[in-house]
């Protein structure tokens, strides 16, 4: 039989998809059913003097209007963080509160304060209307580097600092720094960015009073997660009174991987009036209250030697978190961001040195590589600009600081097991036909247009797991993942893993892994996945752990259903176990004709008797059925790493800069399905040249949203992008069997200083994110002023 | 969305006898709807209009296109005859929005509403259109009055744009890169006596910038205009790009233009 990890199966889940057949939480709806609609802060920072809801609570169709009071009247518990980070002094992270409804201040535009429940949605947008809020509006904090100089938004919290974290070792910094030839010194802006799933967040919780069940559908990228925070932190209902449910989630990029106010206000409010409760998200308010990304200020140096040997690193940031601590908010600009800050190279010292503070925005918390993206674009544009400074090529001063002995011990905290980034770089070179950059820049220049070429090479840790190490590190909660097998009696299979699939054919890649170990055909097994009541707690998809971890407890259990098949199979067959191997679905005897298919073993599981000649198939003291679970926890994160090309070419006149053309050479290890990772990899790169050119979330100095819609967020179409060029090299993972590392972050880690280098080699100047037309029109305006000097 | 009376009618008169203080004409319903449903706007009768036959459709005769009002923006790209007619009027309904918008998008719907950055106020203002309502001819420079402001009167009807077809003629646009509306676009018309230079997206209302048309009109060269300076004032200002930049790019694609006719 031929094996399907390696080929290109076309998405099983797409058909359903794509022809409108999926089922979204907005699809659920209950007997009884009720609609929510929030009341939301117009102020970006305010006191709540009074909350008026008697003529709302009057307004045709309304069921209930629930405020702040009610939800501290009934002892609800507020949103956490879930990672505590220390200060470089050994203090604690300072948080404040954070109620589901604000009963005291609100504190970003979007803020929660009361919702209004009625028999239709119209009904209660409408009453909502008449709830009067008294605000006593105060002055908002909203620049990130001017937070720790503005009024202290929370009385227990100076300076809005919520930690000063540091990692690494100054003293060892500062010695590397005094033997220098020189010092590179950058500034950076990484600018905040809005996710934008394809569907918005929505939640319908159903309570049911006489089983004091509640029923809660939701859209997230992590089922198992949400129903431990709602039980165990907020007190909505305890976990084996609460089923979370999220069906097709469409889309997420991190920004579903927790739950928010209006899961656990809906579910709340379901048990105080009895009655089903549903609540999705206009575009609005995904823009206004969905977490957003990114968000920090970074000065970073690289002390380097002549030959362009690099002897160390320095990264201070100030870090936005927005008005609240959300529950990765904090990991996502410390563990996930400061170790990779030092980028795929020998650095003999470094350090990373955050400052994470609170303003009166929208929380921020993971996107798309979370912390990765900031880390890379910070040393990659560092990296680059050492290269102008000393007059390297910009390949040959990353290969001389390329480790090539692995595992390699990174500087900061990780172990590398596996990689070859000279491999990876200089088929990233030939895939972009480098040594002919200098005829196409001639050619653009020759229709008047500027050309740039930029690099990036970058690794990253994923596969986001490590249950001791991140528990040692601050996180809440433990990494592993989980996975069922489950034959039925007839033969064909369900999966169910504790992973969730939300656009990234998970229901092709995993049944891809387990038909190959099992030897069953591919449409005979199903992936279930996303409810809380089948298979066993796991802990959903972000930080590309879903294959690494996931996939490899789907391995584990097969392989255990394997094992007790051979049992099965060697008592039905009346030889030793030994003499036993099972190879493309069957088990055979060597050495003869005698064999059982693993269909025939596990109907015969489910059918244990003796009756006339057949014996009972079971070994004596075996357990009926076939069904086997595994919990994995690897030893280590997960690696990619590769490099990207890009060329630019910028209209002068206009300041209009095109991606002319982009190579992308990944390796993600052992790819299961290319045309997937493709995939993934296509989406990665639109939202890094996103970021990079066009996207932009912009908060006026009161506060105020002012990209809150399509008409002002620039969300890049196809029509931004060339076709990509795309490569792979493998170094096949060593902390799990399949020796994949991820790819779904991959495109939005490396895009960013790509572009950016590119368009800063076409101009001669440093430029901030996004690179708009009017600022690279203005450079080119300068550059323009001073060669007409220099002439 | 509020609700609202939904009426849906064959005949000019009857529309018009339907409107009042608080209705509105249902086109493409592309501004319209967005504005209804983020509460910016509510209407207590909806009259859609796409289904009177007289206002769709596209007519050319030897010295004019006139284009009905409810006739969507992908029928005017596609349309063969304006093709050869105004190549740049196609041209200018190709670069409209998206291909959503262009299927349901009109161009009385998108005069009436007189956006700022709309595409076809500067064709109007350019190929001298003048614009027939159920009523009355209103000439195209003075039927844009400001800001989302036109000389229409409360339920008056657009029936019919007439375009005078030009000698030569170019619309070029800077795209917001988000909606894709104009940051600033620039319709250059030169007619047998005259040039216009339509401006849209730079200013509240789109105008005519007699400085560039006077240049051209006395040498229609893009060089004619290199050493003319347009000033920033009253240019619109915005997260997408300042008084300043929009300035320079009103002259940057008026030679674009001129090159390119
Ligand atoms: C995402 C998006 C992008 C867009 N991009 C662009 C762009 O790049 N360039 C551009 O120019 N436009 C753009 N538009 C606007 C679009 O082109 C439509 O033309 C415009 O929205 C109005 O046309 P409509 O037919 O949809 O009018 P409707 O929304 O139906 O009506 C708009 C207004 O005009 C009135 N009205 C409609 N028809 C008549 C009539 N015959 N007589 C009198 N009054 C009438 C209505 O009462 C209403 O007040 C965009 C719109 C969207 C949603």
């Amino acid at each position: 039989m031929a094996s399907l990890v390696g080929s290109r199966v076309e998405r099983k889940e797409d058909k359903k998809l794509l022809t409108g057949r999926g089922k979204y939480t907005a699809d659920v709806t209950f007997a009884h059913q009720t609609y929510a609609y929030f009341v939301r802060s117009p102020h970006a920072r305010a006191h709540i003097k009074n909350v008026d809801i008697s003529k709302a609570e009057k307004s045709s169709g309304v069921v209930a209007v629930l405020t702040g009071k009610d939800i501290a009247n009934d002892k609800i518990g507020g949103l956490i963080a879930g990672w505590r980070i220390k200060s470089e002094d050994g203090s604690d992270m300072k948080v404040p509160a954070h109620p589901p409804l604000a009963s005291e201040s609100v504190n970003y535009v979007g803020d929660h304060v009361a919702v209004v429940i009625a028999e239709s949605l119209d009904e209660a947008r409408n009453a909502a209307e008449l709830v009067k809020v008294d605000y006593k509006v105060l002055k908002a904090v909203v620049k990130t580097d001017q937070a720790m100089d503005s009024e202290n938004i929370y009385k227990d919290i100076p300076k809005n600092l919520c930690f000063d974290w540091l990692l690494g070792d100054r003293e060892k910094v500062k010695e590397a720094f005094d033997k220098a030839d020189k010092i590179v010194k950058i500034d950076l802006i990484n600018n905040r960015l809005i996710p934008n799933a394809m569907e918005p967040r929505a939640a319908n919780a159903d309570y049911n009073p006489s089983t004091e069940e509640i029923t809660l559908y939701t859209t997230s990228q992590n089922p198992h997660l949400a129903r431990i925070i709602i039980s165990a932190f907020n007190g909505v209902a305890p976990e084996n009174k609460l089923r979370v449910i999220a069906p097709d989630v469409g889309g997420g990029f991190g920004s579903k991987i927790y739950p928010y106010a209006e899961e656990v206000v809906c579910s709340w409010a379901s048990k105080k009036i009895e009655r089903p409760v549903k609540w999705i998200a206009d575009r609005t308010e995904s823009f206004l209250s969905d977490c957003h990304g990114r968000d920090h200020v970074t000065h970073a140096e690289l002390a380097v030697k002549n030959d362009g040997t690099f002897l160390g690193f320095k990264n201070e940031t100030i870090a936005n978190l927005g008005a609240y601590a959300s529950v990765f908010g904090t990991v996502t600009p410390t563990y996930l961001f400061g170790p990779c800050a030092t980028g795929v190279y020998k650095m003999p010292a470094a350090y990373s040195n955050v400052k994470a503070v609170f303003t009166n925005t929208a929380p921020v918390d993971a996107y798309r590589g979370a912390g990765r993206p900031e880390a890379t674009y910070t040393i990659e544009t560092l990296v680059e600009k050492a290269a102008r400074e000393l007059g390297m090529d910009p390949a040959e001063i990353r290969m001389k600081n390329f480790p090539t002995q692995f595992p390699f011990q990174q500087t900061l905290v990780h172990s590398v097991d596996s990689g070859d980034y000279n491999a990876g770089l200089k088929k990233a070179m030939e895939v972009a036909d480098y040594k002919g950059f200098e005829k196409r820049k001639k050619d653009s220049e020759s229709n008047g247009k500027l050309r740039g070429i930029g690099f990036c090479s970058y690794f990253e840790a994923c596969g986001i797991a490590p249950s001791a190490v991140v528990m040692s590190l601050g996180c809440g909660i433990g990494l592993w993942e989980s996975a069922e097998v489950r034959f039925n009696p007839t033969g064909n299979v369900t999966v169910f893993t504790g992973s969730h699939s939300h656009g990234q054919g998970h229901d092709t890649t995993f049944a891809q892994i387990a038909a190959d170990r099992l030897g069953v055909p591919l449409e005979n097994i199903e992936i279930s996945h996303g409810d809380t009541d089948k298979g066993p707690f796991g802990y959903g998809t972000y930080g590309s752990r879903s294959l690494t971890v996931g996939g490899t407890a789907i391995v584990k259990a097969c392989d255990k259903i394997v094992a007790k098949g051979k049992k099965v199979a060697a008592k039905m067959l009346e030889v030793n176990e030994s003499d036993v191997e099972f190879k493309d679905g069957e088990f055979i005897v060597a050495k003869s004709n005698k064999k059982k298919t693993i269909g025939e073993v596990a109907f015969a599981c489910y059918l244990p008797g003796t009756y006339g000649e057949v014996k009972s198939p079971l070994p004596e003291g075996e357990e009926p059925g076939l069904k086997e679970t595994s919990f994995f926890d690897p030893g280590n994160f997960s690696f990619p790493a590769g490099s990207h090309i890009c060329e630019v070419e910028i209209d002068p006149d206009t300041g209009n800069t095109e991606v002319v053309k982009y190579t992308a050479v990944d390796d993600f290890g052992t790819i299961i399905n290319p045309l997937i990772v493709e995939g993934q990899v296509h989406g990665g790169l639109a939202q890094g040249i996103g970021q990079a050119l066009y996207e932009n979330c912009h908060y006026d100095d009161t506060g105020q949203l002012v990209t809150a819609s399509y008409m002002d967020y620039t969300m890049p179409r196809a029509d931004n992008f060339p076709e990509f060029n795309l490569g792979f090299t493998c170094t096949p993972a060593t902390s799990n069997p399949l020796g994949t590392k991820g790819c779904g972050e991959a495109g939005a880690i490396a895009a960013p200083p790509t572009v950016m280098n590119a368009v800063m080699n076409a101009i001669g100047t440093e430029i901030s994110m996004p690179a708009t037309a009017e600022k690279v029109w203005k450079a080119c305006q300068k550059m323009n002023k001073s060669n007409s000097k220099a002439a | 969305m509020k609700t609202f009376n939904y009426h849906s009618t064959k005949d000019v008169k009857e529309a018009t006898k339907l409107a009042s203080s608080s209705s509105a004409f249902l086109a493409g319903g592309m501004t319209t709807l967005p504005s209804m449903k983020l509460g910016l706007a509510s209407y207590k009768d909806i009259i859609d209009i796409k289904r009177i036959k007289k206002l769709s459709g596209i007519k050319v005769s030897g010295k004019s296109v006139t284009i009905g009002s409810t006739t969507k923006h992908a029928e005017v790209a596609n349309s063969k005859e304006v093709k050869k007619a105004i190549p740049s009027l196609a041209a200018l309904a190709e670069g409209i929005g998206d291909p959503q918008v262009r299927n349901r998008g009109t161009i009385g719907g998108s005069i009436a509403n007189n956006d700022p950055s709309a595409d076809y106020p500067s064709a109007c203002i350019a190929l001298n259109a003048t614009i027939h309502t159920n009523n009355r001819k209103i000439s195209s420079d003075k039927f844009f009055t400001g800001m989302f402001e036109t000389s229409l009167k409360k339920g008056e009807l657009i029936e019919a744009v007439e375009f005078q077809i030009p000698e030569k003629s170019c619309y070029q646009k800077y795209p917001n890169p988000a909606s894709r509306y104009a940051i600033v676009g620039v319709y250059v018309a030169k007619h047998k006596s005259d040039v216009n230079v339509a401006i849209t997206g730079a200013k509240s209302c789109v105008y005519n910038e007699k400085s560039i048309a006077n240049a051209l009109l006395k040498n229609f060269s893009s060089s004619s205009l290199d050493s003319l300076k347009i000033p920033s004032s009253g240019m619109n200002s915005d997260i997408h790009a300042s008084a300043d930049y929009r300035a320079n790019m009103v002259k940057v694609f008026a030679k674009k233009a001129v090159d390119a006719c």
